[in-house]
This record gives structure tokens, C-alpha cells and sequence, in this order.
């Protein structure tokens, strides 16, 4: 355990060294040429003036965080729906791919205040927004999933006598896992934004509102602390992917 | 134990006059060849030839375009063959131990009794202390065992080994070939053996049927009279003599 904190350490510390060196020419740049703050604050101004909002803030991100959750429990409740259906009737994809394929060509910039427009301003629309952006990278990851399973195991199945259910549950099913977790991972960091972007189209509270309030108000800083937050929402979620994958996978540790 | 007693042989296997034809290419073409409970018969022939064909069929995955197969007369029932595909086809997401119960878990038995009934067998198989690894941890010949394994205590009537050791390095290869004939001392399980290593077949059968190229049938049918165990030592004369008889066959069969 020590060891594997140790190597993550030595992993992580060229991307921190880089981070920090950018923050460090950020707040040097901006010193060094005496800035406003109303166009580009410092970092530790941006630090500062969050620390002192934390209160709003933390009240904002609960909504951000329950729309990003909900509409993402959503969505992978549906796509692996789908994706089994088109499993055991091939024929599906044929018909519903062009469909899927065409919701991922809306742009949310136009899609999200319509969807407002419908569903008014509470959580409802927030939880579809999301799903729509995160439904089509997990439906595509479990089907190829599914299609990936080794033909010889399949084989081997069907020769002990196992039905199409069997071989589904003992072999197409875990042979996904691994496009599962990599189509997790990527849509999580599009739920974050999906569900911001919705809030920005009309809410009552949540991290995207407060962005469209602190804009409106010439605070750039507190804009930026709004956007770190997001920003730290989403590799927290990318984290505890990844530990799930690592918990569901044990036989990838060794 | 299962409702047929251990090893239970079936009885005399037979395919008369199997044509096969996959789009334009004829694979089989009026093959037949049989099989006696309890022996170890090899389908020896060129790569393909379409040995692998025949399982397919045995195993009804395919349905022949002419001729028939039957057991004793009679056509195949199922839950007759444990089958072993050419790679090992371990699930790479189940330890060892559940590797080797598969079948019998797709048989319905739970897997609490499955792993009582495997456990005792592993050390047979050289997998004892490693019922808890995962496949990958395990060198190629240890996993060919571990297939075998899966293979063997399924307890079906007759064993279908689709060029078990074709993938493995030529020691462990022998290691496993030498294995394998020490499994057959006592009540042995019938065995259907698909290769084309000519030494392997000598080696390892009681009776070789060898396939002509595409479309294949049954070009000749050799007895392998040799005492056992054959692999203790270099090949013998009687030994070298058949496999420079099957090459005559096979070199012939090539001209016409």
C-alpha cells in the first residue's frame, strides 16, 4: 500500500511540477504588468475570493453535482438497456444507431434552452442534458464490448451447452468491462459540462448559474473559482472511476 | 458423480459420407471415418484440410449437406463431447480454480460443489497452488493443462481436442504430449485428437485417420499397434516406420 502511494507520487509529480510552473507564470504575468483584476484576476486573488464565497459556492455545486449524478445514472441505465437489446437482435443497431448518431450532432448550445423551455427550470432538464451527451460514448463502449468477446470462448460455451443468456452472462458481459470503464471515464468528463451547460441555459441554483451571475457582475475571479470547482468535480469523478475499474478488474492488477 | 459413472465411453462413433460446402469451397467431401468408445483416435491432416470442420458438426454448430452421424446407430444426443478449442480460451476474468468448473457450473451444478468436486483433481494436472491465480500469471503449458483440466471433468462420454499444444513451444509441447499419454493409464476416456504434427499422432493414438487437402476425406486409416507408454524414449523403429509410411501417404495424395 505504501509502495503503491510512493509510486503514484513519483508518477503524478511531472504533471503537478507543470501545473504549479503555469500558476507560477499566470500570477507573475499578471504582477509583472499590473493587471486588472476585473479582466484577468491573479490565482491567489481567484483563491482568495473563492475561499471567501466557499459558502455559495458549495451551495451551488450540490445541484451541479446531483444533476451530473442523476442524469449520468441515467444514461447508463439506457444505454446498457439498449446495448443488450441490440446484443440479441443485431438487426436493432441497424435502426437505431442513425437515430443515436444524430442526437450527438445537436448542439447543445441550441438544444439546452429548448430543453429548459419544456421542462422548466428545476432538475429535470439537467438530468437529460446529461444523459444525451453521456448516453451515446456509453451505449457505443458496451456494444463493442459485447462484440469483442473472444469467438473461441463463445465457442467453448455453446459446446458445454450453455444458452444465448449463458454465454451473454459468462462471457460477452465481462468481456465489455474493460470498453465499459474506458467509455465511463470519458463521458464523465462530459457530464460535468453537460450539466453546467444546462444550468447556464436557465436554473435556479447550481455551479452554472453562479458562473452567469459572477460574469454578469464583471467578477472574473469568481468565475474562475466556479470553473476550478467544476474542474475538480471532474477528476474526482475520473478518480473514482478509475478505482472502480480497479476494484471490478482485479485480474487487470496483476 | 454423474448419472454415466466415471468415464463413461458412449459407444462406436460414426460420420458416413459427410459432404460439407461453405459458400463456393467444398470442405469435406464424402468423408467417413469411425470411432471406438474408449480409444484415442487421431484426425491427422494438412492445414486446412477442415479438421476442424468435423467438430463443428460433432459438436452441431454445423449441419452436413449429406451423410449421417451416429452413436451406436442412433443420431447424437447432446451433453456427449467436452470440447478444447485450439487456444486455450481460459477466461482471463476467472481465477484457475473457476476455469476448471466451468462446465460443470453451465451444467447447473453450484459452484460450491463444482469446486469440491475439481479441488481433489488439480494436483493431476500440475495446478495445485494455483487454483488462485489468474491465467495470465501462468506459463503457456500450465494453462494448456488448466484447459485440459476444464476439459476432462466435464465427465462427457467422448473428448474433442482441437490441436491442443499447436500454440505451445516444442518442449513444453512434448512435456505435455508425455502428460497426456500418462493420463490414459487405467479406464481411459475416449478421445478425439485434431492435428497435424505427424509425431504427435503416432505418438499419442491408438488409430489415425488421415485426411487428404481440400476437400477432404479420409485418404487412409492407420492402426498404431505400438506398446505404451511411447514417449519414455526417442521414437522406435516400428515408430519411425509408420510415420515415414503416413508422409508416402500423404506425399501421394499431394501428386494425384
Amino acid at each position: 500500500m505504501k509502495d503503491a502511494l510512493q509510486r503514484a507520487v513519483s508518477r503524478a509529480w511531472p504533471a503537478l511540477a507543470a501545473v504549479a510552473g503555469l500558476l507560477l507564470a499566470w500570477e507573475l504575468g499578471c504582477r509583472l504588468t499590473d493587471m486588472d483584476p476585473a479582466t484577468l484576476p491573479t490565482p491567489t486573488r481567484v483563491l482568495e475570493q473563492g475561499w471567501l464565497a466557499r459558502d455559495v459556492l458549495w451551495r451551488n455545486l450540490l445541484p451541479t453535482l446531483g444533476a451530473t449524478l442523476a442524469g449520468f445514472a441515467l444514461s447508463l441505465t439506457t444505454a446498457f438497456a439498449f446495448a443488450v437489446a441490440i446484443d440479441f437482435a443485431p438487426p436493432l443497431r441497424r435502426a437505431l444507431f442513425p437515430v443515436f448518431v444524430i442526437s450527438q450532432t445537436l448542439p447543445l448550445v441550441a438544444i439546452a434552452p429548448l430543453v429548459v423551455l419544456w421542462f422548466g427550470f428545476g432538475l429535470l432538464p439537467k438530468i437529460l442534458l446529461v444523459a444525451l451527451v453521456t448516453f451515446f460514448p456509453m451505449l457505443v463502449a458496451l456494444v463493442d464490448g459485447f462484440t469483442a468477446t473472444e469467438p473461441e470462448i463463445a465457442r467453448l460455451l455453446r459446446a458445454m451447452g450453455a444458452s444465448r443468456r449463458g454465454v451473454f452472462l459468462r462471457a460477452r458481459l465481462p468481456s465489455a468491462l474493460p470498453f465499459f470503464f474506458a467509455g465511463l471515464r470519458i463521458s464523465i468528463t462530459y457530464a460535468v459540462v453537460a450539466a453546467i451547460f444546462a444550468e447556464y441555459a436557465g436554473a435556479a441554483r447550481g455551479l452554472g448559474i453562479f458562473i452567469l451571475n459572477a460574469k454578469n457582475n464583471f467578477r472574473p475571479d469568481l468565475v474562475l473559482a466556479a470553473v476550478a470547482l467544476s474542474s475538480a468535480l471532474t477528476l474526482v469523478l475520473f478518480g473514482l472511476a478509475a478505482l472502480l475499474q480497479h476494484l471490478a478488474m482485479p485480474w487487470r492488477r496483476t | 458423480m454423474t448419472p454415466h459413472g466415471p468415464h463413461p465411453t458412449g459407444g462406436t462413433l460414426r460420420l458416413e459420407g459427410i459432404c460439407v460446402t461453405r459458400g463456393e469451397t467444398e470442405v469435406l467431401k464424402d468423408l467417413s471415418l469411425s470411432v471406438a468408445p474408449g480409444s484415442f483416435t487421431t484426425i491427422l491432416g494438412p492445414s486446412g484440410a477442415g479438421k476442424s470442420t468435423i467438430f463443428e458438426l460433432l459438436l452441431g454448430s454445423l449441419a452436413p449437406d449429406a451423410g449421417r452421424i451416429t452413436l451406436d446407430g442412433a443420431p447424437l444426443k447432446p451433453d456427449l463431447f467436452a470440447y478444447m478449442p485450439q487456444r486455450d480460451a481460459l477466461m482471463p476474468w476467472r481465477r484457475i480454480l473457476s476455469n476448471v468448473t466451468l462446465g460443470l457450473e453451465v451444467q447447473g451444478m453450484s459452484r460450491a460443489a463444482a469446486r469440491a468436486r475439481v479441488l481433489p483433481l488439480l494436483p493431476r494436472f500440475g495446478l495445485d497452488g494455483f487454483e488462485r491465480h489468474w491465467p495470465q500469471q501462468l506459463s503457456g503449458g500450465m494453462r494448456q493443462r488448466a484447459a485440459l483440466a476444464r476439459t476432462i471433468v466435464q465427465d462427457r462420454p467422448v473428448m474433442l481436442l482441437d490441436e491442443p499444444f499447436g500454440a505451445l513451444d516444442a518442449m513444453t509441447r512434448r512435456d505435455m504430449q508425455r502428460w497426456l499419454e500418462a493420463q490414459r493409464d487405467g479406464a481411459p476416456q475416449t478421445t478425439i485428437l485434431i492435428t497435424h504434427d505427424l509425431r504427435e499422432a503416432v505418438a499419442l493414438s491408438d488409430r489415425i485417420h488421415l485426411l487428404s487437402p481440400r476437400p477432404a476425406r479420409v485418404v487412409r486409416t492407420f492402426d498404431v499397434p505400438l506398446p505404451r507408454p511411447r514417449l519414455t524414449a526417442a521414437p522406435t523403429e516400428a515408430a519411425l516406420k509408420l510415420e515415414n509410411d503416413i508422409l508416402d501417404t500423404l506425399m501421394q495424395g499431394d501428386t494425384t
